[in-house]
């Protein structure tokens, strides 16, 4: 059979991805973790009597704690399936890759195990974070300069 | 290529499964589950090896054998170097030849023993296969506790072992002929649609069969391809009656029968090289021997993928093997 042919039935039997539904689960689990987020800020700054940006790291460290302890825990990858990107693309998602990974490698060594692959899926976030940050930073100091 | 046998015989079976095998509608078929997904083993890779020899050591219990009986072993899973096989191997301790066809697995072994039987170079072999979801996810996937998203194309690796004991001696299931089939890549290149990617092979693989067979599809009482699932059986159906014309009224996948597609979280179906034996070694062969089906053709299917050829942008190539059964007093 010709490929085009092929791809042809392939794509008329294949089942359809609901992206809209996924989306909108996303933009509202997404929107959830932006609120508990702010509401963090708010309250570190407030009984802390920190400066924002101070108080924004505390959010960021309490949020990859729970991440981390929810996978741990064993749950965190049923709230992953449902939620996805809502999940996914907050620092949630970097910490839960990160600890799935480092779960999952535990008993092949400290080193040649977790070592060697708890970053395995985090570890382009990592790489093209620090690239897109230079990128953007030298972009940004030209047009301070100009 | 066809093969005709007149003395091959499949004696005994054993299957063992996992805990979401067993909350499946076959459970009943199965020889033994276990409701974790260790074992008793510290890791999945261990733990797919146990099922492996558990299945083993069932199918010669059953007939009242030991491995001094055994001339050979023929076995394959889908881990990389065939890891399970090979450690199970190690504790048989038998003359061992370790086969890779991903989930075509099954049948190829079927092949490699009848021909080596009806040939007269041994007696006695033993064809084993696993599978184990978590071991599978880690390799081609993602980690278990990651919980990645699946496409609803996608299919759920079946747990598992199973063995089945091939001989000259008499019993109710022959093995009768067998095709063996040929790689089939039509530049399908999504791991996610793995039914797409086998369904060609599957095609081919029985319109090569019926054709050197001179037979109708209708002369089988059942043809049961490997894991296709749910959209990779319609994909096949189309394909055989686009390419060849041909209608299959008695045809089934072991990817829709071996769970509970609406109660269980496993998308298109199940998948996986202990798929096909986990149905057909308990379930049909238990059909077989009530003298429900006489003839049967079991096609198992195998998406023969590798993680670097797929992010070298390169298809998949995918191969399925043929094995004619039949029911005898």
């Amino acid at each position: 059979m010709e490929k085009n042919k092929y791809k042809q039935i392939v794509d008329k039997v294949s089942p359809k991805e609901d992206k809209l539904y996924n989306a909108i689960i996303a933009f509202l689990i997404g929107g959830l973790m932006g609120i508990i987020g702010q509401f963090l800020i708010e309250f570190y700054s407030y009984k802390f009597g920190i400066p924002t940006k101070e108080a924004t790291v505390c959010m960021i460290v309490t949020l990859i704690f729970f991440s981390c302890l929810f996978t741990s825990l064993g749950f965190f990858d049923k709230l992953v399936s449902f939620a996805k990107c809502g999940l996914i693309i907050p620092i949630t998602g970097f910490a839960h890759a990160t600890q799935s990974a480092a779960l999952e490698y535990k008993k092949e060594g400290l080193v040649t195990g977790i070592g060697a692959n708890m970053l395995k899926l985090s570890g382009a976030v990592v790489i093209f974070g620090v690239v897109s940050a230079y990128v953007f930073s030298l972009i940004r100091m030209l047009l301070g300069v100009i | 290529m066809l093969f005709k046998y007149n003395n091959v015989y499949i004696n005994g079976t054993g299957t063992v499964t996992g805990p979401y095998e067993a909350n499946g509608p076959l459970s009943k078929y199965f020889d033994k589950s276990y409701q974790d997904l260790y074992f008793g083993m510290p890791t999945w890779e261990q733990a797919e090896s146990k099922l492996m020899i558990d299945s083993i050591d069932i199918v010669l219990s059953k007939l009242g054998l030991t491995k001094f009986n055994v001339d050979m072993m023929i076995s394959g899973d889908l881990l990389n170097q065939i890891s399970s096989s090979n450690y199970a191997a190690k504790d048989v301790n038998v003359p061992f030849v370790g086969i890779f066809a991903a989930c075509a697995t099954s049948t190829l072994s079927l092949i490699l023993a009848a021909n080596m039987i009806e040939a007269g170079q041994v007696n006695t072999v033993l064809c084993s296969t696993s599978s184990h979801n978590n071991a599978a996810e880690k390799q081609f996937r993602y980690p278990v506790e990651y919980g990645a998203p699946k496409k609803n194309a996608s299919t759920f690796t079946s747990t598992g072992g199973a063995t089945a004991f091939l001989s000259t001696k008499k019993s109710n299931i022959k093995i009768e002929s067998a095709t063996m089939g040929t790689i089939i890549d039509l530049d399908m290149k999504d791991p996610n649609n793995m039914g797409a990617v086998m369904a060609p092979a599957a095609a081919e693989t029985i319109y090569k069969h019926l054709k050197d067979t001179g037979r109708n599809p209708d002369y089988y009482d059942l043809i049961l391809t490997g894991d296709l699932g749910v959209y990779g059986k319609e994909i096949m159906k189309e394909y055989l009656l686009n390419e060849y014309g041909l209608t299959l009224n008695k045809y089934e996948d072991s990817g829709t029968l071996l769970y509970d597609l609406k109660k269980q979280p496993v998308k298109a179906g199940a998948s996986g090289p202990v798929c096909l034996p986990l149905v057909s070694y308990g379930y049909i062969f238990d059909l077989m021997k009530r003298k429900k089906l006489k003839k049967v053709l079991l096609v198992a299917t195998g998406a023969l993928m590798s993680q670097s050829m797929t992010n070298q942008k390169l298809s998949i190539p995918a191969i399925a093997h043929a094995v004619s059964l039949e029911a005898i007093r």
